[in-house]
């Protein structure tokens, strides 16, 4: 029995030295709120006591309830019968004490129900709902649906649809892939027709591998304009539950079985158009895949800490040799590069939530604000955290995702034989993680958001900040390195810049966003350590293991070496 | 008028997560080392009082008897759902026993006057007497039903429960008022953030006291203000005194305590000797030699 907030100490870390004030006062509209709802914060303090508290309930909700449950739950999943998905009773329960918590809406409007949190905040939630039963987070994380109709809904959709979801009435699911487009949503082919006598939509064709696709409420991108074949052609509706939604059958997976999959039939189901028509798929799926990408790599960190927690733990236990074999050299660099990439992991995550968490502020003043409000400052600072967030998001899922993979695989490594037997959970964080590279974009395609804005140098100016910071000592020389390879890295991106080769690009891509990932990083955990001493060991061991894996892709960036273009086919075919 | 039923709580020492040495060297308990919870039946009693709310619109008013801090228990029941909450608090009920504290709690339900159930948790995890619920029916005078796992009906005059009972249950069914001892039957719901980011300003006058001081002021003025806002807001736990709730001063605390205790031993268990057996013929063969000799078996 634990609490997954208080045994944590790293993200209560987090939550005290985030400098959320900009963030919650404008999530806050300077707390005018407070009146209106007793629930509201008065201030920035009264807000952060709000969060800690609410924060240890999940932890105590997660730790104590949903992580006992989670392993019945992999092992038998939901059912399927006659079209009818029925979850797990298990499942079920988990759903009734998030929703008993009041957390179905947490970032919605205190209007429509909603707890107004910000996403950073959020994210917490789902990490710590992601250590106890990943599958559960996929439910959870859902509620993006609705952020979703908040963002671009009519005043009309925002209050039928919000208030069921806030109170947990309604779930959602986020239709977009199809048998024959993946990753390449523009191919949709999910047609939308309107009736021009009675002006109502109507949806036909299938959907496939669809999260929860037995939910109500579906968010659905649909091709509704007749002729076109790109994104420009697709729009995004709404539509509910009912018969000529057919749910043809549930995926059998790897991993993450407490939650459907579904594949979807859709024979002419009324829906209703959200936001603008030809904006579906270039607006409003990126922006819900900009969420769904920070929730999946929360998803990626809280199984990474629960593989973690149980590796160490049996470590600790397992005594070979006489001696419990976390005494060893090969397990103990295993256990230390773990907690070290969580650590990684989890401060550039919440950098990362508290840039979206800006964009969102900025974005919602120059949108709504008041004309003669919005001063060049609020213009800029919106472009800026746009582009911050843009390079981020990525940035941060392709790190987490796989650091999740890197760590439940050495947990099962540390487990032993043990760790290949059901009867232990180092195999299923094992299975859980490896969707999480894979959905909401591949590895490869975060990598392809991310480097357009690291060959701009997007995230210069905060480096800059960081780089100024008082160091002393220690922390001193290791900011110098971290200098050496920000100079490095500036050479290796005009040389890719200046060859001018898209393949070459390509290829080197994937090195260059590590690269920046190692950078920015490692100036979050020197900022981080200047705050806490007990800090500048774990900055320490960050820097020092980055060097040579930062030296190893400058290497291959700089060698230049254009060969595999022309004969990776030779190999293949030996 | 809405009908009423009252849920009275403890807070206790959490005896499941000790974090140090639970006795003192003098055989106390000693309280640093054991974090204050609310006691664990006592919130399935609360489920059960939420759980009455929700279908019969009962008014739910928790009530503990406890030290200034013990407020803490009370803001978690606000937080789960419940609607009005007392303190009982005076150092005149200090070390009550469970008739004094029966009768105290009687002297609260009285005073409140019109609560038709009264729902206890069966006992508590640091006393495990199992006592104050049915003494403290047998103080109003009032049926009772103990055991309790869920109430099946509550819709008129009287009550129907399932209770448990040796190798299976039985229903009863019992005029109200009645009071019932509530088992670990039910999940408590948790608490909810919204209720939590409301009832956390839920205080004491004490706690507001305390507050006033700490920012230097002292005047009775500042405080009755406080006083007016926190009630406006349903924002104020009551603190009650053996005066306010008419407790007779030689009923309560160590005065109205027949109980005496008379020593308190630290047992400490120690384990023996580990003995591994070879999982041969040999070996189990000479293990069931011993268990014999031992008298074990046999």
């Amino acid at each position: 029995m634990s609490n997954f907030f208080t045994d944590n100490k790293d993200l209560q870390f987090t939550l005290a030295n985030l400098e959320l004030e900009d963030v919650v006062k404008f999530r806050e509209n300077s707390y005018k709120q407070a009146n209106e709802f007793d629930y509201a914060p008065e201030n920035l303090d009264d807000a952060r006591d709000s969060y800690k508290k609410v924060l240890e309930v999940v932890g105590e909700i997660t730790g104590e309830r949903i992580a006992p449950r989670a392993r019945v739950i992999d092992e038998e999943g939901p059912q399927f019968e006659s079209n009818k998905v029925t979850y797990h009773p298990l499942t079920i329960n988990n759903l009734e004490d998030l929703k008993k918590a009041d957390l179905a809406g947490v970032m919605l409007p205190r209007e429509f129900g909603g707890l107004n949190f910000p996403v950073t905040i959020y994210t917490m939630m789902t990490e710590m709902v992601s250590r106890a039963d990943a599958s559960l987070q996929n439910l959870f994380g859902l509620q993006d649906i609705a952020e979703t109709i908040c963002e671009f809904g009519t005043e009309d959709q925002k209050q039928r649809f919000l208030p069921r979801f806030a109170c947990g009435e309604a779930d959602g699911s986020m239709d977009l892939t199809e048998p024959d487009s993946g990753s390449d949503l523009q191919s949709v082919r999910l047609k939308a027709t309107l009736d021009p006598k009675t002006n109502q939509w109507y949806l036909d064709g299938m959907k496939r591998f669809i999260t929860n696709g037995c939910s109500k409420v579906h968010l659905v991108l649909a091709r509704s304009e007749e002729g076109t074949s790109d994104g420009r052609g697709l729009s995004m509706f709404i539509c509910e539950a009912c018969p000529q939604l057919v749910v043809r059958r549930i995926e059998h997976k790897l991993g993450i079985h407490g939650v459907a999959t579904a594949e979807l039939q859709y024979n002419h189901v009324p829906a209703e158009l959200c936001g603008m028509r030809r904006r579906g798929l270039t607006k409003y799926v990126m922006s819900l895949m900009n969420g769904a990408r920070v929730a999946i790599s929360a998803q990626a960190l809280g199984i990474a800490e629960a593989a973690y927690r149980e590796a160490r733990k049996y470590a600790a236990e397992r005594k070979q040799f006489k001696t419990s074999i976390d005494k060893f050299a090969p397990v103990f660099t295993m256990l230390t590069s773990m907690k070290m990439e969580i650590l990684a992991a989890r401060t550039l995550l919440y950098e990362t939530t508290k840039m979206v968490d800006l964009r969102w502020a900025y974005g919602h003043l120059v949108e709504h604000g008041k004309p003669e409000e919005i001063t060049t400052d609020i213009r800029q600072n919106d472009k800026f955290y746009a582009k911050v967030a843009a390079v981020l998001t990525p940035m941060s899922k392709a790190y987490a995702t796989e650091v999740a993979n890197r760590v439940s695989y050495k947990g099962i490594q540390i487990h032993g034989g043990t760790g290949y037997m059901k009867d232990f959970n180092a195999e299923r964080f094992y299975r859980d993680a490896r969707i999480t590279n894979i959905y909401e974009g591949t590895t490869q395609l975060q990598h392809v958001a991310a480097i357009g804005g690291i060959v701009q140098r997007v995230l210069d100016p905060i480096m800059d900040k960081f780089a100024a910071l008082p160091y002393q000592g220690k922390l001193m020389r290791l900011s110098t390195q971290i200098h050496e390879m920000r100079k490095k890295q500036q050479i290796a991106v005009q040389y890719v810049a200046e060859k001018k080769d898209s393949t070459y690009f390509d290829m080197v891509t994937k090195h260059l966003v590590d690269m920046e990932t190692y950078i920015f990083v490692g100036y979050l955990m020197l900022r981080d350590a200047l705050k806490v001493s007990e800090r500048e060991t774990i900055a320490e061991r960050f820097i020092l293991d980055a060097v040579p894996e930062f030296d190893r892709s400058y290497a291959v960036v700089m060698s230049g070496d254009v060969t595999l273009i022309d004969n990776h086919k030779e190999i293949l075919d030996y | 008028m809405k009908r009423q039923l009252m849920v009275f709580v403890k807070q206790v020492p959490d005896t499941k997560n000790i974090s140090g040495e639970a006795m003192t060297p003098e055989g106390t308990v000693n309280r640093a080392a054991l974090p204050a919870i609310f006691n664990p039946e006592d919130l399935n009693a609360l489920e059960l009082g939420l759980q009455l709310k929700e279908k019969y619109n009962f008014k739910v008013i928790v009530a503990t008897m406890g030290p200034p801090n013990a407020s803490e228990v009370l803001r978690e029941a606000l937080y789960r759902g419940a609607d009005e909450a007392i303190l009982i608090t005076d150092r005149a009920f200090a070390g009550a026993d469970t008739l004094a504290t029966s009768y105290a709690l009687s002297c609260c339900v009285k005073s409140i006057g019109n609560v038709e159930l009264i729902l206890c948790g069966r006992q508590a995890i640091d006393g495990d007497t199992a006592q104050v619920g049915p003494q403290l029916a047998e103080k109003l005078n009032i049926p009772q039903i103990a055991y309790v796992e869920e109430v099946i009906d509550a819709s008129g005059k009287s009550i129907k429960a399932r209770r448990a009972i040796e190798g299976g249950y039985e229903i009863l069914e019992s005029p109200l008022p009645t009071l019932l001892t509530v088992i670990d039957a039910n999940e408590p719901r948790p608490a909810s953030a919204k209720g939590i980011m409301k009832y956390k300003k839920a205080k004491t006058r004490s706690e507001v006291a305390k507050q006033l001081r700490d920012a230097d002021y002292t005047e009775a003025a500042v405080l009755a203000e406080k006083e007016t806002i926190l009630r406006s807001k349903n924002l104020w736990i009551h603190e009650w005194d053996a005066a306010k709730i008419n407790a007779d001063v030689n009923r309560i605390g160590l005065k109205g305590s027949p109980t005496k205790v008379k020593k308190i031993e630290s047992v400490v268990l120690k384990a023996g000797k580990v003995v591994s057996i070879e999982p041969s013929e040999a070996g189990i063969n000479g293990l069931i030699r011993e268990l014999i000799e031992d008298h074990t078996l046999g």
